[in-house]
């Protein structure tokens, strides 16, 4: 490794170790993240518990764990790289923008803080569940784990290509509405992909591929095909392999994506 | 001025910068010795956070160029930036953390191993007094304290330019006291140069050489006692009752008297009186305008509204027509 490369992982860790003390620091957050989607989890299992039969006899609380750990990651992910927007106006990130750090190396420190955070948050759910009951311990596993890895990257860095642009927090409020909460709706997070039969309706079709190029379906499907490996299939489900492909592309497609964006110099000479 | 040498620390020459239609900078030249302390003075809005901007490479050159000790300071970033220690307005450091802890961040920042960032750090918390705080969170600190901290981060990786952007803005005088007496030690043991800029006068003062800046454009430059000089041995200040008894008793004056006239909300500003003139009697004779004679050394705000009609101070309040108040406060990021 070139020195170049070596002093920016150097700053890159420094700026994630940042990242982890600031969100421990700040229990509302640690809250606020683990907190809403465990509540929703609660509140949608009992309520729509008997109302639901749509994948193969399981009840509405194990279909919906899936959803349940994705949306913990998009939350963390989410508060995480808020924070970018705050350092901007604080002045912090004018003090990293200073130093002779590169410039990737500022978004694989939030990446990799914020991933950090974002996976030991999801993973204190699952070992919550595993000890509460709904989850079975034998379905715990490495894999599941490095899946859960690879998923909190991504999200993390498609929070940040969203947050670096914003000069204010009520913006990235209004991308989170508009954008992030409605790809995780349409993750079969809550209902199952619409298959692509011959009688599927104009709107199930819509849904279908919406849902299919959406990453946030990989991340569901991948987390669900480990926590439960024999559930039936309804609608279109992607199999495990491209689960696996399609996070790992992923992570480092929007982590490549988020760099670039970071590095880009603004406009100069005129 | 002390003792500088020849080869200029900061050579920049005619700089521009605008946003977008707004021009922050109109083709400024300066030129900074190596180990003086230089000062850029002007109201909010002048342009000064800009030039400040452009030297800590965050704002991209427009127009211009600039050479930090022979480099160009559009070459090798990281290198140019290793140079520089940077000490913004906004507190740069992490409230969250400790104050170790946003040294220990600065330090790899700055391409340092672990070990190394704590050694510097150690040394200089010890040397500006914040050993026993090391562990405390930034949050709990004084802002004496804080801006120490951002002193220290500033210098930890030894640059040869202290860059500061009004560093002491929002510290009370006797914390603003303790942090020039730590910036003359440091140019005495470190001799690392210092470009800060500053609407507060009393620091002007203490700067070897000072710009006046107003409306991106260059006002005077030269030491503080060069500077006020221009205006002769002794300014007479005239305060009135009101700004409109000011503009009344000033037409007044232009009319009996030849001499330069500047106003400044409720007060005139007169130099170069002719020693002739019997102003000690004004006061009996104009008691519906004139409130207050004062006959006094000139100082660089005497100097700044006799060359610009403005006041240094800008207070929005005092005169609220042909100023430009409304555009200088502009949000964080792009103050100008």
């Amino acid at each position: 490794m070139s020195g170049q490369m070596v002093a920016g992982w150097r700053g890159a860790v420094a700026l994630a170790v940042r990242e982890w003390i600031r969100f421990f620091r700040q229990p509302s957050r640690v809250i606020g993240a683990l907190g809403q989607p465990v509540l929703l989890w609660l509140l949608l299992g009992v309520g729509l518990g008997r109302s639901f039969q749509g994948a193969g006899g399981i009840g509405f609380s194990e279909y919906y764990l899936a959803g349940t750990i994705a949306l913990i990651l998009l939350f963390t992910a989410i508060f995480t790289t808020i924070s970018i927007i705050e350092d901007r106006k604080a002045g912090f990130l004018q003090g990293v923008l200073a130093a002779p750090v590169p410039r990737w190396a500022i978004a694989a420190g939030k990446i990799l803080g914020g991933g950090a955070i974002a996976w030991v948050q999801a993973l204190l759910f699952v070992l919550l569940a595993a000890v509460l009951g709904p989850l079975e311990i034998g379905s715990l596993s490495l894999s599941l784990i490095a899946f859960l890895a690879l998923a909190a990257i991504a999200i993390t860095a498609l929070g940040m290509l969203f947050a670096w642009p914003m000069d204010s927090t009520q913006g990235f409020h209004a991308i989170m509405n508009l954008v992030l909460l409605p790809m995780w709706l349409l993750s079969g997070a809550l209902f199952p992909i619409p298959g692509l039969n011959p009688d599927a309706t104009w709107g199930e079709t819509l849904f279908h591929w919406a849902m299919r190029v959406n990453p946030m379906s990989y991340v569901v499907a991948g987390i669900r095909q480990h926590l439960d490996p024999a559930m039936e299939a309804t609608g279109w489900i992607p199999g495990p392999m491209v689960c696996w492909m399609a996070m790992a592309g992923f992570a480092l497609g929007l982590s490549a994506l988020a760099a670039g964006m970071v590095s880009k110099q603004p406009k100069g000479r005129r | 001025m002390g003792e500088a040498r020849a080869e200029g620390a900061v050579e920049a020459s005619e700089i521009a910068y605008r946003y977008g239609d707004r021009i922050a900078l109109d083709s400024l030249s300066l030129r900074v010795a190596e180990g003086a302390i230089y000062g850029v003075l002007g109201p909010n809005g002048c342009g000064k956070s800009t030039l400040f901007r452009l030297l800590a490479t965050i704002s991209p050159m427009q127009q211009g160029r600039v050479t930090l000790f022979g480099d160009d300071l559009e070459g090798d970033p990281s290198a140019i930036r290793r140079h520089l220690g940077v000490v913004f307005q906004n507190p740069a450091i992490d409230p969250k953390l400790t104050v170790l802890e946003n040294l220990l961040c600065h330090g790899a920042l700055y391409g340092m191993s672990r070990g190394e960032a704590r050694d510097r750090a150690g040394r200089w918390l010890q040397r500006f007094g914040l050993g026993d705080r090391s562990h405390s969170r930034c949050q709990s600190l004084s802002g004496g304290m804080q801006r120490r901290v951002e002193l220290a981060k500033g210098m930890m990786h030894q640059p040869r330019l202290l860059l500061m952007d009004e560093p002491t803005s929002g510290l009370d005088p006797a914390a603003r006291l303790e942090f020039w007496e730590t910036i003359e030690s440091l140019r005495a043991q470190e001799s690392v140069t210092v470009l800060m800029t500053t609407h507060f006068l009393d620091e002007a003062e203490r700067c070897d050489r000072l710009l006046l800046v107003d409306q991106g454009k260059e006002v005077a430059e030269g030491t503080p006692a060069e500077l006020r000089s221009d205006l002769g041995d002794a300014v007479l200040r005239v305060r009135c009752h009101g700004v409109q008894q000011a503009e009344a008793f000033r037409k007044q004056l232009l009319e009996r008297l030849e001499c330069k006239i500047e106003q400044s909300a409720d007060q005139l500003l007169i130099d170069r009186l002719d020693a002739e003139v019997d102003w000690r009697g004004w006061l009996d004779e104009f008691p519906q305008q004139v409130r207050e004679l004062s006959w006094a050394r000139p100082t660089l705000e005497d100097l700044f509204l006799r060359k610009t009609g403005r006041s240094l101070a800008g207070d929005p309040a005092s005169l609220p027509t042909d100023r430009p108040g409304t555009s200088r406060r502009r949000q964080g990021g792009t103050r100008a």
